[in-house]
C-alpha cells in the first residue's frame, strides 16, 4: 500500500495527472496478467530491464 | 559516514561501500555467483563489502540504489501508451515483472537485506539517485578534477540516455539530457543484435570486429549513408534522433525491425553461429565510425558550452575504448577521466558517492591520480586461505619469494608459456588489470590464436590488450600519457610496424588476421591499434615488478593481459575459480599470490565437462 501511495505522490510531484487513468487501466490489466500466472522472468530487451 | 551503494535487477548487479567519502570496497555480484552479468540482488557482493568495511547493516547511514524505479515505470507506461496498440506482447511480458517485483523495490531491497542479517528497517535510510546522476557521480567524484564537464552515455536509465553536466566541488549540475527512445547506446546495441551478438555483452565484439572493415570500400560508404539518412538524424550537439520505424526495442522483443534493415542494408540479419563475413565487418566499421562521430560532437559541444578543459565520462558507451582513444587524440579536452566501472556496476559506487556529496553536502577532497585505488577494490586472499585451498584440492604448488617467482615467470613467458596471474584485490569493472589476468608474450606471433582458441575458447578475430610499464608506454604507443584502466586505444608507433602489403585495407578478415602487423603481433590489432594498460609501481607493485623482470629478460616491459576467464565465464574470483579455469584450459602455469602451480605437476582433473556446461556462451 505504501508503494501505491508513493507512486501517486510521485505522479502529483511530476504533474503527470493524465497518467493516472492510464496507470489505473494498465495496473488493472497488469494485475489480471499476474493473477493469470504470467511469468515474472524478465524479457531480454534492454529497455525493459 | 558509511554508505552502501547498490545496483541490481537489470544487469551487472554490484555493491560498493564508502566511508567518509573514501571508497572502501566494490564488487560485481557475477564474480561471486559465477553468472555473467548477474542481475540478481547483490547479496554476496554486499556481504563482502560489509566484511571489508568491518561493519554491519545497522551501522550504515544510508543505502543508495542507483536509479529511480518509479521514473522508469513512468517511462515504460508512457512508451506503451505512446506506441499503443503496438507492444502488447512486450507489455504482457513486462508487467508481471514490474507488478511482482520492480515497483515494490523498497520492500524487495529490505527483504533481500534481511537474508544477510536482521535490522530495523525504520532506522535505515534508502535513497534513489537518478541513473545518470549515479553514472556522473561515479566518474566525477573519484576524478582528480575540482571542476569538470561530465558526459554520461548508455542504453537508457529512467528517461535519460545521455546527459551533459558540470561537476564543481561537491556538486553536479545537469546541463541537458537526451531521452528515450533516442539513444546512442541502444543504436550500438541494435547493430550488435543485427550482427548476431548478444545485447549487453556483445558490444565489445562489435568494437573488435570493426577494424576488419574496409574503410575505403564503396560498401562502407553506402552503409554510413543509409544509417545517417534513414535510421538516425545526427545533430551538431551530438544528439541523435532514432527513426523508430526501423527499431523494435521500445515495445517489441527484438532490437531491430529486421525486414526493413535487411531490405535497406541488403544484408541478412546474422544469426549467432553464422560465419562472419567481410560485409559484417564493413557494417561494424560503419556503426563504430558513426558512434565515434557522435561522441566527438558531444564532447565539442559540452566543451563549447562549459568552456572547461577537463572531462569525465561514464555509462556503458564510455567503455568503447576506440571512441575514447579518438576523443583523446582530438585534444578537445586537456584531461579526460573515465570511470573504470563505467557500466551499470559502477552505478552502485556512483549512487553512494552522490548521496555523500549531494544529499549530505559533504566537503570533497581531491585524490591523485584518482580515488579509485587502481580499481583494486575487490576481495583478496591470505596465505593461510590459499594453503587451505591447496590442501583441500590436493593440488601441487610451491611457495617462492617475489624475486625468484618473477625471474621464473619472465623466463617461462619469454618461452611462450601462458600464465594465470592471481594477485591482490580483485578489480572492480569489466577489465582485468593485473589482479585476475592471463598473461603471455606480446612478441609471439601465435599468441593471439593460441589464447583465443586454446585458452579463452572464443572467436579468433578478437584482439588482446597489452600491459606496459607506465614509464615505457611512450616508446611503443602514440600520444599516450596514462591509461591505467585500459579504457582507450592508441596506435602502435610506426617504427614497430612490419611491412604490410599495399592492398592491406582491402584484404579479407582472415588475411588481415594472419598478417604479422608489428614486432608486437599479439597486441597489435588489424588497424595497428592497441587497448593499452599502463602499469604503475604505486598502484600495482607486484605486477610492475613482473613486467620489470620480463623487461630484464627480453628488453620489453610489456605483456599480453587478458581477463582470467573463458568465454561466457565471469572473471575468476577465488583461488578455486582460478584453479578450475587453469586446469580446464591449456594454460601452462598458475600463480596465486606467491604460490606457483605447474600444469605438468597437477593431479588428474576430471571436472572439465561439468565446468564447460556451467557457462552459457556470451
Amino acid at each position: 500500500m505504501d508503494t501505491i501511495k508513493e507512486l501517486f505522490a510521485f505522479l502529483m510531484e511530476r504533474k503527470k495527472f493524465w497518467l493516472v487513468p492510464v496507470i489505473l487501466v494498465l495496473l488493472f490489466l497488469g494485475i489480471l496478467l499476474v493473477i493469470g500466472g504470467g511469468s515474472s522472468a524478465a524479457p531480454f530487451i534492454y529497455t525493459l530491464f | 559516514m558509511k554508505i552502501l551503494g547498490i545496483s541490481a535487477f537489470y544487469h551487472d548487479s554490484a555493491a560498493a561501500l564508502i566511508d567518509g567519502g573514501e571508497i572502501i570496497a566494490a564488487a560485481q555480484e557475477e564474480r561471486f555467483s559465477r553468472k555473467k552479468h548477474d542481475a540478481n540482488f547483490p547479496t554476496q557482493a554486499i556481504r563482502f563489502c560489509l566484511e571489508e568495511g568491518g561493519c554491519s547493516l545497522k551501522e550504515l547511514d544510508v543505502i543508495a540504489f542507483y536509479d529511480k524505479p518509479f521514473l522508469k515505470f513512468e517511462r515504460l507506461l508512457e512508451t506503451y501508451y505512446g506506441f499503443a496498440p503496438k507492444g502488447v506482447r512486450s507489455f504482457i511480458k513486462s508487467m508481471p515483472v514490474w507488478l511482482n517485483e520492480k515497483l515494490f523495490i523498497k520492500k524487495k531491497i529490505f527483504d533481500e537485506l534481511k537474508k544477510i542479517e536482521s535490522f530495523d528497517k525504520k532506522k535505515i535510510k534508502l535513497l534513489f539517485p537518478e541513473h545518470h546522476l549515479s553514472h556522473a557521480a561515479s566518474a566525477f567524484y573519484p576524478s582528480p578534477f575540482k571542476k569538470a564537464a561530465i558526459i554520461t552515455l548508455d542504453g537508457v536509465g529512467e528517461w535519460a540516455t545521455t546527459s551533459m553536466c558540470i561537476g564543481d566541488g561537491n556538486g553536479i549540475k545537469l546541463l541537458k539530457e537526451m531521452h528515450f527512445p533516442h539513444s546512442v547506446g541502444l543504436l550500438y546495441s541494435a547493430f550488435t543484435y543485427f550482427l548476431g551478438f548478444k545485447v549487453n555483452s556483445g558490444e565489445y565484439k562489435l568494437m573488435g570486429l570493426a577494424p576488419y572493415g574496409n574503410p575505403n570500400s564503396e560498401r562502407v560508404k553506402e552503409f554510413i549513408k543509409i544509417i545517417k539518412k534513414k535510421f538516425i538524424t545526427l545533430y551538431d550537439d551530438g544528439s541523435v534522433w532514432l527513426e523508430q520505424k526501423y527499431f523494435n526495442y521500445a515495445t517489441g522483443l527484438e532490437m531491430t525491425q529486421n525486414y526493413a534493415w535487411e531490405k535497406l542494408l541488403k544484408i541478412k540479419k546474422r544469426n549467432p553461429e553464422d560465419p562472419l563475413l567481410q560485409i559484417h565487418c564493413d557494417l561494424a566499421w560503419a556503426i563504430q565510425n558513426i558512434t565515434e562521430e557522435v561522441v566527438l560532437k558531444m564532447a565539442i559541444h559540452v566543451q563549447e558550452v562549459t568552456g572547461l578543459k577537463k572531462l569525465c565520462l561514464a555509462g556503458g558507451v564510455a567503455l568503447n575504448c576506440v571512441a575514447n582513444g579518438k576523443l583523446i587524440e582530438e585534444k578537445i579536452f586537456d584531461e579526460i577521466y573515465i570511470q573504470p566501472a563505467a557500466g551499470d556496476a559502477g552505478g552502485s559506487l556512483g549512487s553512494a558517492l552522490a548521496s555523500h556529496y549531494i544529499y549530505f553536502e559533504k566537503e570533497r577532497e581531491l585524490n591523485f591520480p584518482d580515488a579509485m585505488k587502481g580499481s583494486y577494490l575487490g576481495n583478496y586472499f591470505h596465505s593461510f586461505e590459499i594453503e587451505k585451498f591447496i590442501k583441500k584440492q590436493k593440488a601441487v604448488a610451491q611457495k617462492l619469494d617475489d624475486e625468484k617467482l618473477y625471474q621464473y615467470l619472465a623466463e617461462e613467458l619469454s618461452q611462450g608459456k601462458i600464465v594465470g596471474w592471481f594477485q591482490g584485490r580483485m578489480e572492480f569493472g569489466p577489465r582485468a588489470l593485473g589482479a585476475r589476468s592471463i598473461l603471455g608474450d606480446p612478441r609471439n606471433s601465435d599468441m593471439q590464436k593460441q589464447l583465443n582458441l586454446k585458452i579463452k575458447y572464443r572467436e579468433s578475430f578478437r584482439p588482446f590488450a597489452p600491459s606496459v610499464l607506465e614509464e615505457d608506454a611512450h616508446l611503443y604507443f602514440e600520444g599516450i600519457h596514462q591509461s591505467p584502466y585500459m579504457l582507450q586505444v592508441h596506435q602502435v608507433k610506426g617504427e614497430h610496424w612490419e611491412k604490410i602489403p599495399e592492398n592491406y585495407s582491402s584484404l579479407t578478415m582472415k588475411e588481415k588476421l594472419y598478417e604479422d602487423r608489428s614486432v608486437l603481433p599479439a597486441i597489435t590489432h588489424v588497424d595497428f591499434s592497441a587497448r593499452v594498460q599502463t602499469v604503475s609501481r604505486k598502484t600495482n607493485p607486484k605486477y610492475w615488478d613482473l613486467l620489470q623482470a620480463f623487461k630484464k629478460k627480453t628488453g620489453l616491459g610489456m605483456l599480453v593481459n587478458t581477463s582470467f576467464n573463458v568465454r561466457g565465464e565471469p572473471i575468476v574470483c577465488t583461488p578455486s575459480d582460478a584453479y578450475a579455469c587453469f586446469m580446464n584450459t591449456e594454460m601452462d602455469i598458475l600463480v596465486v599470490e606467491n604460490y606457483l602451480f605447474l600444469k605438468s605437476e597437477q593431479p588428474e582433473w576430471h571436472n572439465r565437462k561439468k565446468w564447460e556446461q556451467q557457462f552459457e556462451l556470451d
